[in-house]
């Protein structure tokens, strides 16, 4: 039987039909009422990454983002608290920022004047005696993001009160969170400039990718290819090379946490030294000079400290915008259903203590450049690849998408010690359980609420 | 010039080296600094202009050769160009990365250029500026560059910022700084150098 594109909402769908065992139907990527539902029932219902306290390190900073499509300025309000404010004035509706990011104790309408605090209230309209109100009425004040919550510096926000706390929202990806986290000086890091990309596909396609160890040797063929066209012997281990002969054997794995949130570990198959992630890490601008550098200044110490600019072998994703891979913080923003902005943070480390001795600055300069590598010569070929199945889906009657890499192999996928789901690489048991989740939540009717300040 | 083929090694990234980058980057289009010297102009236009055919022509082994052993190609991520060493930028090339870049582009599964792109640059406004060294000058040019790739159309628009130095009775090309006017927006597929 072919389901064919709806009538009406896709509240006429059967969940348990479009999203099965072993296949999704290919409305999930194709239709409109899908789309606007997974607006309020996914993005708005679950706990969804808005914005880096870094970004906002003083009260008065703001930076826009958002919430599925509802535009969001996060504040740092001026008594320090962090807000998501809705960008849309009360009155009529326009957005009262339009800058992507900046400093203001209050955003002033451009249409009408209308002004409001950065705590969301409003400060004052032009000419009230025009108005038989004394505007003490809250509903005048913006709208904001009920419940924003931060773990480790990263904020969050939900229009669901049910949700449970954040905390217990990343659930089990906490653990490869802070790991990644404690590896720099002082557990953090900083946001910098991003690499800024985005395709012509649903924004599924990109999540559905980003624990997928079984297309890297054919999707990133060129970039395995390139990061070895100089190297022989060991030194044709660099970059990518993980994932060369069978990498189902190779020692990695990856884990689904619930929630939909999993996580890839590459770390398995390097040497327990300081060192060894930047002994494989490919080739990079000033990669021979400052290390002879800081070796002349650190000795010993520098293998650590080098390591600081290698790309941590590891793609931890929280649903649904949130992937932490190499020293990347990638978010992934729907623009509509076949329109999605992929943005690649970078970090930058942070040394307040001195416990890099002195070469925070160089290993920054050395992490820029690691840090575009990726971005310039994998993620553009994958996102070619998510585009072209968006053309491929258009074809209505070949109907399902296969995600059953896995299945029904005995000892194929096993538990950990916290009972989290631990499969292969190359296997999609982190795509079914994600379209498992996802099902839940299209099937859940989340009742959805806004704040206003009182 | 260090003594390592920077084909191979990195060695001339360096501090030093950032920081002329960004000291030859700031404010260096100055009215007085102008080189009205129609031969010089002529010179540097011709290079720009011959660039950008063998870029629409894919000829990117000739392309670079177009270039000094010890260049960059850096598109920054922000209006201001910025300082490399603390931004990421979209593109900072230096010679190894771009030999890099060229030969994936070069490999038949380089995806994002499969089918491989059409472009068409246009080239204006080309003004050459003095440094203080008789050996180097700079260049602004604004920039058009048309794609067509898979049935979709994209336009690049912006200004080049040229470091450019004597090399024999020409000029070879130092650093190409690309300022895209929509650099800090999310980009669809920029596979292609610009």
């Amino acid at each position: 039987m072919i389901i064919h594109d709806p009538i009406g909402t896709s509240g006429l769908y059967d969940w348990d039909q479009l999203v099965q065992e072993d296949k999704v139907h290919r409305l999930i990527y194709t239709d409109e009422a899908i789309f606007r539902e997974e607006m309020r029932k996914v993005w708005g219902a679950v706990w969804v990454f808005l914005a880096h306290e870094s970004q906002i390190p003083e009260n008065d900073d703001f930076i826009q983002s958002k919430l599925g499509l509802r535009p969001i300025i996060v504040t740092r309000d001026s008594h320090g608290k962090i807000r998501a404010l809705y960008n849309r004035c009360t009155h009529r509706g326009s957005t009262v920022c339009r800058e992507a990011q900046g400093k203001a104790k209050s955003f002033a309408c451009p249409y009408h004047g209308w002004s409001f605090f950065n705590t969301g209230k409003l400060s004052g309209v032009p000419w009230p005696e025009g108005y038989a109100d004394d505007f003490s009425d809250q509903k005048f004040n913006l709208a904001q993001v009920p419940r924003v919550e931060s773990y480790r510096g990263f904020i969050f926000g939900t229009l669901n009160m049910e949700a449970p706390s954040l905390e217990d929202y990343l659930g089990g990806v906490k653990g490869p969170l802070d790991e990644w986290l404690d590896r720099h000086p002082g557990g953090t890091v900083a946001f910098c400039d991003a690499n800024r990309l985005k395709f012509n596909g649903n924004w599924k396609l990109l999540y559905d990718n980003s624990c997928d160890g079984y297309h890297v040797i054919f999707s990133h063929r060129s970039l395995l290819a390139m990061e070895n066209r100089q190297k022989a012997g060991a030194d044709a281990e660099k970059g990518m090379a993980f994932y060369k002969n069978s990498p189902d054997t190779a020692p990695m794995y990856l884990k689904y946490f619930g929630n939909g949130h999993h996580y890839k570990d590459k770390r398995p198959a390097l040497e327990k030294r300081p060192g060894a992630l930047w002994d494989i890490e490919g080739p990079h601008p000033g990669m021979e000079h400052y290390e002879e550098k800081l070796r002349a200044e650190l000795g010993d110490k520098a293998d650590a400290v080098l390591d600081l600019a290698s790309s941590e072998p590891v793609n931890i994703n929280v649903f649904p915008n949130l992937h932490i891979l190499g020293n990347h913080v990638q978010v992934s923003q729907p623009v509509s259903l076949t329109e999605t902005d992929t943005t690649w943070w970078g970090t930058a480390v942070v040394d307040d203590e001195n416990e890099l001795h002195g070469a925070v600055d160089d290993i920054n300069a050395l992490r820029m450049r690691t840090q575009e590598s990726f971005p310039n010569f994998g993620e553009l070929d994958d996102l070619m690849n998510f585009e072209q199945i968006q053309v491929g889906l258009a074809a209505e009657e070949d109907e399902w998408v296969y995600m059953h890499r896995g299945m029904g192999i005995e000892g194929r996928i096993t538990k950990d010690e916290n009972g989290y789901i631990v499969g292969p690489s190359t296997d999609e048991v982190f795509l079914r359980e994600t379209m498992r989740e996802y099902r839940r939540l299209m099937k859940a009717e989340p009742e959805l609420t806004i704040a206003r300040e009182v | 010039m260090s003594r390592h083929d920077p084909s191979q090694t990195s060695h001339y990234i360096t501090n030093d080296w950032y920081q002329a980058l960004v000291d030859g980057y700031s404010d260096w289009q100055r009215d007085e600094a102008e080189i009205t010297d129609l031969a010089t102009r002529d010179a540097i236009r011709r290079l720009l202009e011959k660039e950008a055919r063998l870029l629409d022509e894919i000829r990117l082994d000739d392309w670079l050769a177009l270039y000094v052993p010890e260049c960059a190609y850096w598109v920054p991520a922000t209006l201001h160009g910025g300082d490399p060493r603390r931004e990421i930028a979209v593109c900072f090339d230096d010679r190894r990365r771009l030999e890099d870049r060229i030969f994936r582009l070069q490999n038949d599964y380089a995806w994002s250029q499969r089918p491989v792109s059409r472009t068409a640059r246009m080239l204006s406004g080309i003004t050459v500026y003095a440094t203080g060294d008789d050996d180097v000058v700079m260049a602004r040019a604004s920039f058009y560059t048309t794609e067509f790739h898979d049935g979709d159309w994209r336009k690049y628009t912006g200004w080049y910022g040229h470091r450019l130095r004597r090399a024999g009775e020409g000029w070879a090309i130092e650093v190409k700084q690309v300022n895209l006017i929509d650099c800090d927006q999310n980009l669809r597929n920029l596979s292609v150098i610009l």
